[in-house]
C-alpha cells in the first residue's frame, strides 16, 4: 500500500499440498486438468507457446509461456486487453514448486499490476460478482 | 485490511442496508424520516441499519435540532476495489479447487 505511482505490485499466494511435485506439475500443465481448477485453455508446456484462458465471466486472458522447468517452475504472461486503462492488464504469473518432507509447496506470484489498476479481471469476478458489480455501479453513478 | 473488508461485506450483504447506502449515494444527505419513507421497513429498523452502516464507516451522521441527517461515505468502499486483495482472493479460491483436484487425482 506504500507504493509510489511508478511501481508495479505483485500478489503472492503460497500453499503446501500433501502431494509430490510431479502430480502438481500435471495439474498445472495438462489442459483438461488446468480447466478443472483454473479456466478453459489451450495451454501447451512449451516456451513461446501462446494460449488463451477463458474466464467464466466471458472474458479472455492472452497468455504466452515464458518458463517451463518440469516439476520446478512455470511462468506465463497473463494479459487482459481493454481500451479502458483501468481494466487493461499486463502481468506475469509464476508458479514455483518446492518439495517438502510431506509434499510440495506451491508459490504463485502474479506481478506487474500497476498501482492505478482499479480492476483485476479474473479476480474481480471470482468472489462476489453481483455485489461487486453493484458497488462499482454505485461508485460510477455517484462519481 | 481483511477485518475491515469482512465488516464491509457483512454490512453490505444485507439488501436493506445496501439499498439505504445506494439511496444515500444517489440522493445525497437524507433524514431518517426521508429514508424510512422509501425503505419499506419501519423507522426503528432503518435506524438500526443506519447504526450498522455507520459502524462500518459507510455513512456519516449529522445532528441538527431533533433531526439526524445521514450521508454516504463512498471512500469506505475503496478497500473493496483494491485489486491486490481481489487477486489474492481469486488465487486462494483457485488453490482450493486445485487441492480438490489433486485429491481426486490421488484416487
Amino acid at each position: 500500500m506504500s507504493d509510489t505511482p511508478t511501481e508495479t505490485r505483485s500478489v503472492v499466494v503460497e500453499r503446501e499440498f500433501p502431494h509430490p511435485p510431479d502430480r502438481l506439475w500435471r495439474a498445472l500443465t495438462q489442459p483438461h486438468l488446468i480447466e478443472e481448477w483454473l479456466m478453459k485453455n489451450d495451454f501447451h508446456p512449451a516456451v513461446g507457446h501462446r494460449f488463451k484462458l477463458q474466464g467464466e465471466w466471458g472474458g479472455t486472458l492472452d497468455c504466452e509461456v515464458l518458463v517451463v522447468e518440469p516439476d520446478k517452475a512455470l511462468s506465463y504472461t497473463w494479459n487482459f486487453t481493454h481500451a479502458d486503462p483501468a481494466f487493461d492488464l499486463r502481468s506475469v504469473v509464476t508458479f514455483t514448486l518446492t518439495p517438502t518432507g510431506t509434499g510440495t509447496r506451491l508459490r504463485m506470484e502474479q506481478a506487474g499490476f500497476r498501482p492505478d489498476q482499479k480492476q483485476a479481471y479474473g479476480g474481480a469476478r471470482a468472489g462476489w460478482p453481483q455485489l461487486f458489480e453493484k458497488l462499482q455501479q454505485v461508485l460510477e453513478k455517484s462519481a | 485490511m481483511t477485518t475491515s473488508q469482512d465488516l464491509l461485506f457483512r454490512t453490505l450483504a444485507d439488501p436493506t442496508r445496501r439499498a439505504l447506502f445506494e439511496h444515500l449515494c444517489h440522493h445525497g444527505e437524507q433524514t431518517v424520516a426521508a429514508l424510512t419513507a422509501q425503505a419499506g421497513v419501519s423507522q426503528p429498523a432503518v435506524s438500526k441499519h443506519l447504526r450498522l452502516l455507520k459502524q462500518a464507516g459507510l455513512v456519516l451522521d449529522r445532528h441538527e435540532g431533533r433531526q439526524t441527517h445521514y450521508s454516504a461515505r463512498r471512500r469506505a468502499l475503496v478497500p473493496l476495489l483494491d485489486w491486490t486483495s481481489q487477486m489474492a482472493g481469486f488465487w486462494e479460491q483457485r488453490f482450493d479447487d486445485l487441492e480438490n483436484l489433486l485429491n481426486r487425482m490421488d484416487q
